[in-house]
């Protein structure tokens, strides 16, 4: 198929009975890389496709001036690989489009493929219910860097989200955004060298499991913002992961809330309610391997609520932590301590926070919010005689999303 | 410019009707079908093919327009006779099923002033329908460019300075991150508050294509007269004109949490107001507030106006240039906000 046909003036009749006809037959639409028109052609194919259809990207590397976007349901994107031998949508000379590629519709599929350098965020999605992510190098490749842009996948707005065995490293806010979205999951997926490797924001229900977290500033983070159209974020479970030397420097813009996570953080929940970190093996977190702390700036939004409450550690394993804590004091209280915080760190305030590892557990001893973190008086705390809340349920896809992977 | 295109439509009008030759027809069969031709031609909306000489019944422009690297714009509707527009109560204008809006952009110092592209917006059965055009090189017809192009200009802006960008013509899809509501394509620009009927020949058309005529009356200031508005009217008539097709609660920004439509409340934190930033990245240029009262250096947006590095740059599509000007009142606008508001 070729679609700079459009260009000549006998294509009017073909063009037309191709969208009178009844999509009777999903149809694969096979685009090449290269050519002058490249970012023309495979944009066009995003745009003629047809519920059904699959738009299969050939090997090779498409230089790309703007971003792509899709807008028709039910289409897959598959290319021939994530490596360099594979499919890779090269951003490093885009001129236009906050994001390398965007999806508005729902039941689309993303397979296969890579996105390399966007200047700003790399796959978003948006209002696009039941995506799935999965097998994808969303990648800034000179490594951490401010200049680098914000997010790698990037979900919003969405119900049913899929992100499974994608690989993003290098993202100046986080790896995978997952925000103001329903019914989430992010599994077998590696994060590396990003601000937040994994950060779940203003959403709920969401399973984060058997994923690499490494070499971020920040592992996985549950987070909960004010003034925004969907808040609250509740159930969350992050388990099974490997959460391990997330020591890289901060580099994301200042003004960000995740320019304020220090180096060397595990896990950070921020003003969420029952979340559960369970299962995971944590090691050389030199912050802490577990933080649990409200929203302390300042906010005029009398529904948010910026306190962590019924959040439940238990049965994690934790290797070492807590040797350089990132945050101002936190040299003090570590010498204070021997050289080490414990691994858990609490600010102190809360509602039902509970912690059965067999570990050391850091509090502030911050009462509330409104109080500043001069005023902090480190004390260790034992948050293991709490009742942990009822477990969470888990997340189940509907069948067609997990269908797509098998 | 404008004035010119205008009146030569009139005239093309006048000179039909009192000549009797009558001129090729608008073909409302393509129009309301549901092809994508390839040619713009094919709606017979330009008189021969002439992006000089709309058939369109109805010329317009906006109080506050939207920026588009410094193009001149020409606006115009197409109504089919026999049907009519109406005003709705919140000063949306509904056109019936076979209207097309139609907007040629170009600059006066490029291809002579010939357009370098048509959008169409075409109300279908089935809804509204974007379609971009790119005029051919012999200015004779243009070319359906669904994925959109870069089109390498050099032009003067007002204040004289030299631009040599790749002009983006958005792809259709860009056409529906603008225009979309709920994820259904909707016009922008013809509001009653903002929208302007051309003054020649108008009258005669008002009561034969709206419902209610006198419903028609601007009320939005003129973003660079200060006649029309005080600076903060101005620089909010520009925000919702700019910035609030998306920035709105079922606009492409909605996620965002700011919302800056005329109707907003210019004074809260979702209209920017110490706004902390939301999946800004790179756009919060290390400030802290979308707006920070007083401090238009210290307001992220103004940062993202001023740039055109896609990753920081606001809007996120159809501009390669800064808008000097408009920044410039937006500026003036958060510079003179008594600081301890916020």
């Amino acid at each position: 198929m070729r679609f700079h046909s459009f260009a000549q003036s006998f294509a009017l009749p073909l063009v037309a009975v191709m969208l009178a006809a009844a999509p009777a037959q999903a149809k694969t639409i096979k685009v090449e890389a290269g050519g002058a028109d490249a970012n023309e052609k495979l944009q066009e194919a995003l745009i003629v496709a047809e519920p059904g259809d699959v738009v299969e990207l050939g090997a090779g590397t498409w230089t790309l001036s703007d971003g792509l976007s899709l807008d028709v349901a039910g289409v897959t994107i598959r290319g021939a690989g994530t490596d360099d031998k594979g499919s890779i949508l090269d951003f490093a000379g885009q001129q236009g489009a906050g994001e390398g590629l965007l999806v508005t519709s729902d039941d689309v599929f993303l397979t296969n493929f890579a996105v390399l350098n966007t200047k700003g965020d790399g796959i978003k999605s948006k209002g696009a219910d039941r995506i799935v992510y999965h097998k994808l190098r969303v990648e800034w490749t000179a490594g951490p860097k401010e200049t680098n842009g914000a997010y790698g996948i990037y979900p919003v707005e969405s119900t049913d989200v899929l992100i499974d065995s994608v690989y993003v490293r290098g993202a100046s806010d986080a790896g995978i955004y997952v925000g103001q979205s329903k019914n989430i999951v992010v599994r077998d997926s590696i994060a590396v060298e990003n601000v937040a490797g994994i950060e779940i924001e203003n959403s709920y229900d969401a399973d984060v499991h058997d994923n690499i977290a490494t070499r971020n500033t920040g592992g996985i983070l549950v987070f909960d913002l004010p003034s925004l159209p969907m808040q609250g974020g509740h159930n969350v479970r992050v388990f099974d992961n490997e959460v391990n030397n997330n020591s890289t420097p901060n580099f994301a813009p200042k003004g960000n809330i995740v320019a304020s996570v220090p180096a060397g953080t595990g896990v950070l929940i921020m003003a969420n309610r029952n979340v559960e970190v369970f299962d995971n093996a944590f090691d050389q977190n030199g912050t802490a391997n577990v933080m649990i702390v409200g929203y302390r700036y300042e906010h005029k939004d009398p529904k948010y609520q910026p306190l962590p409450r019924q959040i439940v550690v238990r049965d994690n394993e934790h290797g070492k932590a807590g040797y350089a804590p990132a945050f101002d004091g936190g040299a003090q209280i570590a010498a204070a301590f021997g050289g080490a915080i414990p691994p858990v760190l609490w600010d102190g305030a809360g509602e039902n926070v509970v912690v059965l590892d067999k570990v050391g557990v850091l509090s502030l001893n911050l009462p509330d919010v409104a109080t500043p973190r001069s005023e902090a008086k480190p004390s260790p705390a034992d948050l293991s005689k709490g009742t942990p809340p009822a477990a969470l349920p888990g997340i189940k896809l509907p069948e067609s999303m997990e269908a797509k992977v098998k | 410019m404008k004035r010119v295109f205008a009146a030569l439509s009139a005239a093309l009008l006048c000179a039909s009707g009192a000549s009797g030759v009558p001129l090729p027809g608008v073909n409302q069969d393509v129009i309301d079908g549901d092809a994508m031709p390839a040619k713009l031609s094919a709606f017979g909306l330009f008189h021969a093919g002439s992006p000089r000489a709309p058939l369109a019944r109805i010329g317009y422009t906006l109080r506050t327009p939207l920026f588009s690297d410094y193009t001149d714009k020409h606006r115009y509707i197409s109504i089919p006779a026999g049907k009519k527009a109406r005003v709705l109560a919140d000063g949306v204008i509904e056109f019936p099923v076979g209207t097309v809006l139609i907007k040629s952009f170009g600059w006066p110092d490029v291809n002579e002033g010939r357009p370098v592209e048509t959008r169409l917006l075409i109300r279908r059965a089935a809804g509204w329908v974007a379609l971009p055009y790119i005029w051919d090189a012999d200015g004779k017809d243009a070319t359906l460019a669904l994925g959109g192009r870069r089109v390498p200009v050099s032009f003067k802006s007002p204040d004289s300075e030299a631009h040599e960008i790749r002009y983006a013509v958005p792809n259709k899809n860009q056409c529906k991150e603008c225009h979309s509501l709920n994820g259904e394509i909707v016009p922008i620009g013809p509001k009653v508050r903002n929208f302007v009927l051309d003054p020649p020949g108008s009258e005669h058309f008002r009561s034969v294509y709206f419902e209610d005529p006198a419903a028609l009356k601007p009320t939005m200031p003129q973003w660079d007269d200060p006649k029309s508005g005080s600076v903060a009217e101005r620089a909010r008539a520009y925000l919702d004109v700019n910035c609030a097709h998306c920035h709105n609660p079922a606009g492409n920004a909605s996620n965002s949490g700011l919302f800056l439509r005329w109707t907003d409340d210019p004074t809260t934190v979702n209209y920017g107001i110490g706004k902390r930033p939301t999946a800004a990245g790179r756009g919060s240029g290390g400030m802290d507030f979308a707006i920070a009262p007083g401090d238009p250096d210290h307001s992220f947006l103004i940062y993202r106006l001023e740039s055109t590095d896609p990753g920081i740059a606001m809007p996120e599509v159809g501009r390669s240039t800064v808008h000097r000007e408009g920044a410039a009142l937006l500026r003036q606008w958060i510079a003179e906000m008594p600081k301890a508001s916020h």
